[in-house]
């Protein structure tokens, strides 16, 4: 079958040959103009602006600030106000202030940094302290109960209690944001690096005044998004539409490297405390948690952000009492946004880390205490009251620890610790539920459109953006499959808004299971009418395989019977569509059916920490993912062993830094550093859970973008096994840099 | 005009402070090769550079984002594009699943293009100069290692097309000095990997550019009675390699100072004349009582290297004199070299330390102890020092020497590492030697002695 096939991603071949094109690779007519933000140097002020010499500089054609806008200056994601260019007051250290227009990159580039800008300073908002002391929140706190917690604790036998931090990370995709516009008679066409096309169409539309049908948005492939590029590329897609129309020129923006790390939002930076109470025998009986989310100086994606991070404070464990709370800052820094996992990974830090401590308290290996507490495979409710109905933990981490040798190793790890004064192992394993759909639930819904032309090509779009998770690859296989066809028999085009319209984003990990299922419906559709035509014409049963069709004792190639199809006036057309069964929620009581299922899986991490330096290597991984029935074995594995290194990176080397005046220290890969080659495992062992999805998603698969990134932390456990086994105090913040490791090793 | 060749075809351009991945991309329109970071820390940009050193042709990859077309008289570049898409490295990317959004990936394949040519097997240092943020790097060290064996493709004839190529440019040291005194405000480049970021992020345009990389006579390698002479021009690549054999150790850092394209690019002397406090070969080479060699027009005059250093940012260095060479005396290998990053691989150190410790019959009969990141110049440890000399090498004398560290030092806190994380490190790196010294167990996770 196509859809199980491990076939290499579509771009493959042009990835590697250089060929396959990104915004900034298409060559845009000589009178192009080029873009560059002028940003803000102060965390909040209100300002003047003087941009005399940013005008007099060369190849300056035009600069705009925000009352030049012809209509909305909105850039945000939701109801609540972002403005696109600062109107009297800045709120973060990068935020734009005014657009340059000239007739290069380098030269808008500089022009930007020659404003002259009066600030009456006022005092920022940096940290969270400063932002809990000034109840400076978006809203009221939000909480999700299940039982009764407070008496709950007090009944219990055990308890502990704490207080940690988890850093932010940046997404650094490492093709920046870009777009550019093309003026169409009045009407604009955008192309943009963005998960989001259907959003920048209504953001362009606003900001220019038009109706949508006046707005076509392409994206062909992004390089790179993780979330970053979800709401974050709409600024520049709306500036450029604003300059195409009003200089009826093309015209192209993208972030210098560096200004995208001081404009844009990254993921959000919490603090968890936390109350637990338990038995002798290691069991939850109540937890309370409380989450305090930095989200920076705009709304944008905070409140679904922090949502999920409260539905996954309870990750694979059953939580008979439990309440969380969650409190949303404002401060004055850069607006978080989505970053892949989108809250879960800092929701499931906070009762791993209650886990931790019951294992010290008790005197427990931590596996013990995370085996007694799973969910049951069915009937648990979980603290925002769905029923589980899937849960496969108990079989998955015991088929893993079997398989990666856990016990005995744990043993010989003790052995080598013994014997080793300076170097010191640890090892740790964490397990993942993470929960499928978007809790916005009308945005789970998507759409296709398939044309199987007269030679029997198949051309097909969806919703859908490709971002290198192989989602393309994917939904041809669907297609593939449907029509008996080989993969080279379908091709996908550009995402794009006239073709597919009212997209969702590319989040939430949903991509394949809905525009996969879209592209199945609209499919289904042409087949039926394929069926209809060759039994009527031949007679008998219909059958597609391998390129052939079977009718009746008739057999011909597909390409025939299209053709014949065509002849006899059959569409061979469709649109699909598909919303995601059974799921409602409503997040301001905390209760309902926020996924259709949850997606499984679990890391044993090997770690080796230099207790003189904190330096440290990660020596094996050994990981076990519940993917359902594979749509595409390669790719699935790719986005399991990615996202592991990439929240491993976020736990570790990873760290974002800020001045005390509001001012990003890490605003480059000159500091901020993500992992490289040698910081992958040195033995990487990656196995596909085998088990069909419960739930009737696209040939029963499920989806795998974020819910191995939670696997990082059996990284960040393990060093704190290793800590200890050093003799130092093992309640250390996230990420765990060799500077945090080597300071806890000094109690 | 700068004459250079682009994959096969002899090329020209009069504007030698445009960099070459600008030139590739915005002149010749040739797309596949990327702009990540505009730094020269994400090696989208690979590209692979052929130059004729000693007479052979060598391939090295290198980061085109910050190389300045004045840099490219004489070469031959091959980008992402030459490869005609059925190169080993590229069909081993694609069937082992190598790339995934694709952006880094030519890069990855220009690098690992011209460590197959050398039959490199060092697959994660080869790469720790191109970041991925989708694979995790797995599947690309899977196609690294499958391409070992296979044979290199036959490409265009670069020695021929390069011998033909007739350019401008400093070919000989004594003109060169000669013209440095009376442009005494020129900009020195050698390598650009730190000129290159004057121009692409700080956006400033030097009015006088002298490009040193083609003056052989800096380029040398030379074993003299007493020690060794190295040339200010020589690549950290090539330094790595004349390391290897005498101060392993110091060999060892070089794996981690920077990345191939970077040590591909940079020089010696350009990271001793910088001034940096934290570059990373000072260290080594003070604690090795190295010497450099300063010239001003035909006037030689030779100090200590820890003597250049004056100050933050100033060094003993006249108008219009340059670094020429560093000597290192020859001595027995006693070295420790000790980087600390928060990456392990191509990161800037929070610390870079340097023991040279000799020990005769138990007792301490030289010291030399040097740090970067520790003081507003690379610096001696000379309290440190002081406590040691003549005491019996025992961890006692260790743990009273570790205080020390404070007088010498007083180090501030950023965003590579706070003064008491960096002060402790210093005190702990010295037990490290020690250890290393004595002890047969392993003391560090990656790098410790063979």
């Amino acid at each position: 079958m196509n859809a199980a096939k491990s076939i290499p991603h579509d771009s493959g071949p042009a990835h590697v040959s250089g060929e396959a094109r990104y915004v900034d690779d298409y060559a845009l007519p000589e009178n192009c103009v080029h873009l560059a933000f002028g940003i803000s140097e102060k965390a909040l002020a209100d300002f003047t602006l003087d941009l005399e010499a940013v005008c007099a500089a060369e190849g300056v054609i035009d600069v705009l600030v925000a009352a030049d806008l012809p209509a909305k200056n909105d850039v945000s994601p939701t109801p609540d106000p972002e403005p696109m260019l600062a109107v009297g007051t800045v709120h973060y250290i990068g935020q734009p202030m005014f657009l340059v227009v000239a007739d290069t990159h380098l030269n808008a580039r500089r022009a930007a940094r020659l404003g002259k800008v009066s600030y009456a300073e006022k005092t920022p908002l940096v940290t969270l302290d400063q932002a809990i002391a000034a109840s400076s929140t978006f809203g009221d706190p939000l909480t999700f109960a299940i039982g009764d917690a407070e008496s709950a604790l007090a009944e219990a036998p055990h308890s502990v209690s704490g207080s940690f931090e988890i850093g932010g990370q940046e997404h650094f995709y490492l093709e920046g944001q870009a777009a550019y516009a093309l003026p169409e008679e009045g009407d604009i066409r955008v192309v943009s690096s963005t998960q989001h096309p259907t959003e920048i169409q209504h953001k362009v539309a606003e900001a220019l005044n038009k109706p949508f049908h006046a707005v076509r948005v392409e994206t062909r492939r992004m390089g790179g998004g993780f979330g970053g590029k979800e709401s974050q590329g709409n600024a520049l897609a709306v500036s450029c539409a604003v300059v195409a129309l009003r200089l009826n020129k093309p015209a192209k923006m993208r972030y210098d490297r560096d200004d995208d790390m001081v404009i844009t939002g990254k993921r959000h930076d919490f603090r968890i405390k936390y109350k637990a109470g338990f038995g002798a025998d290691g069991k939850i009986q109540s937890v309370i948690f409380e989450h305090f989310v930095k989200c920076g100086w705009a709304l944008d994606l905070s409140h679904p952000v922090a949502d999920r991070a409260m539905l996954h404070a309870d990750n694979a464990y059953h939580l008979p009492n439990a309440k969380i709370v969650s409190h949303r800052l404002r401060t004055n820094t850069q607006s978080n946004t989505a970053y892949r996992g989108f809250g879960g990974p800092q929701g499931i830090i906070g009762i791993e880390r209650v886990i931790e401590d019951i294992a010290d308290a008790l005197g427990l290996d931590p596996l013990a205490v995370r085996r007694a507490n799973f969910y049951a495979a069915k009937g648990d409710l979980t603290p925002y009251h769905m029923e589980i109905e899937d849960s496969i933990s108990t079989e998955l981490v015991a088929q893993l620890a079997e398989t990666s040798g856990y016990a005995k190793r744990r043993a010989e790890i003790a052995d080598f610790n013994a014997g080793s004064p300076v170097v010191k192992r640890g090892l740790s394993l964490v397990p993942v539920k993470f929960g499928i759909s978007f809790t916005l639930t009308f945005l789970n819904q998507a759409g296709a459109l398939v044309h199987v032309y007269a030679d029997g090509s198949v051309q097909l779009n969806h919703g859908g953006t490709e971002m290198g998770q192989g989602l393309n690859t994917k939904v041809a296989q669907v297609a593939a499959r449907v029509f008996g066809l080989g993969i080279e028999a379908v091709k996908i085009t550009a995402t794009d808004t006239g073709k597919v319209p009212n997209t969702s984003a590319t989040a939430a990990s949903s991509g394949a299971d809905l525009n996969g299922m879209a592209c199945k419906d609209a499919c289904d559709k042409i087949k039926a009418r394929l069926v209809d035509f060759a039994s009527e014409k031949w007679g008998g049963k219909v059958s597609f395989a391998d390129g052939q069709v079977q009718v009746g004792d008739h057999t011909m190639g597909f390409a025939d019977l299209v053709s014949e199809a065509y002849m006899a006036r059959i569409s061979l057309s469709a649109t699909g569509f598909y919303k995601t069964p059974k799921v409602q929620w409503d997040r301001m009581k905390g209760k309902g059916r926020p996924f259709l299922y949850f997606a499984y899986g679990a890391a044993v991490s090997e770690v080796e920490l230099d207790t003189l330096t904190g330096e440290n290597r990660i020596l094996r991984t050994d990981i076990l993912h519940d993917v359902g029935n594979s749509l595409n074995p390669a790719l699935d594995i790719g986005q399991v062993e990615g996202a592991f290194v990439q929240g491993a990176g976020w736990l570790t080397i990873e760290e974002l830094r800020w001045a005390d005046d509001g001012k990003l220290l890490t605003a480059a890969p000159a500091t901020y550093k993500i992992p490289c080659a040698s910081d992958a495992p040195d033995v990487f062992n990656v196995a596909l859970w085998d088990g069909a999805n419960l739930e009737k998603t696209i040939y029963r698969s499920k989806a795998v973008g974020e819910p191995p990134f939670v696997l990082g932390l059996s990284v960040y456990m393990a060093l704190r096994d290793a800590v200890k086994a050093g003799g130092g105090d093992a309640n250390f913040d996230a990420p765990a840099t060799a500077e945090r490791l080597l300071m806890a090793l000094q109690t | 005009m700068v004459e250079f060749v682009l994959n096969g075809e002899v090329l020209a351009t009069n504007d030698p402070s445009m960099t070459l991945l600008d030139f590739i991309r915005l002149k010749q329109g040739l797309t596949g090769t990327k702009e990540g970071c505009n730094e020269g820390d994400c090696g989208a940009c690979t590209v692979q550079v052929a130059a004729l050193e000693g007479g052979d042709l060598v391939h090295r990859a290198v980061n085109s984002c910050v190389l300045l077309m004045g840099q490219m008289q004489g070469k031959s570049v091959t980008t992402v594009e030459a490869l005609g898409g059925d190169h080993p490295v590229q069909e081993a990317m694609v069937k082992h699943h190598g790339s995934q959004c694709g952006f880094c990936t030519p890069g990855i394949v220009m690098s690992l293009v011209a460590a197959h040519r050398e039959g490199r097997q060092d697959h994660a240092d080869v790469l720790a100069g191109n970041l991925c943020r989708c694979t995790g790097y797995a599947p690309i060290l899977r196609a690294a290692e499958a391409v070992v064996e296979a044979p290199v493709p036959e490409g265009v004839d670069e020695a021929a097309l390069i011998s033909r190529l007739a350019g401008q440019g400093f070919t000989e040291l004594d003109e060169f000095a000669d013209w440095y005194v009376k442009n005494p405000d020129a900009v020195l480049v050698g390598g650009a990997t730190e000129v290159g970021l004057v121009l692409t992020k700080e956006l400033k345009q030097p009015a006088k550019l002298a490009f040193l990389n083609r003056i052989a006579a800096l380029q040398n390698i030379e074993h003299e009675i007493g020690g060794m002479r190295i040339g200010a021009g020589v690549l950290l690549a090539q330094l790595r390699g004349a390391m290897a054999g005498k101060y392993p150790q110091f060999a060892e850092m070089l794996r981690r100072f920077g990345s191939v394209q970077v040590r591909n690019s940079a020089t010696i002397g350009g990271n001793i004349a910088n001034g940096s406090p934290i570059a990373d070969t000072p260290p080594a080479l003070i604690a090795l009582e190295a010497s450099i060699t300063l010239r001003k027009g035909d006037k030689r005059r030779e100090i200590l290297l820890e003597d250049f250093y004056l100050s933050y940012g100033v060094q003993d260095r006249t108008e219009g004199e340059f670094v020429e060479s560093i000597f290192i005396p020859e001595q027995a290998d006693t070295l420790g070299v000790y980087k600390i990053s928060k990456r392990f691989d191509q990161d800037i150190s929070a610390l870079c330390g340097a023991f040279n410790i000799v020990v005769a019959e138990g007792t301490v009969i030289k010291a030399r102890i040097a740090f970067g990141g520790m003081a507003a110049t690379p610096k001696r440890a000379k309290a440190v020092e002081a406590a040691l000399m003549g005491q019996p090498w025992t961890e006692e004398t260790i743990t009273k020497a570790q205080a020390f560290f404070a007088e010498d030092y007083t180090p501030m806190s950023d965003q590579r590492g706070s003064a008491a994380y960096r002060m402790i490190l210093t005190q702990n790196l010295l037990k490290r030697y020690y250890l290393e010294q004595s002890d047969t167990r392993r003391v560090r996770v990656v790098g410790g002695p063979s």
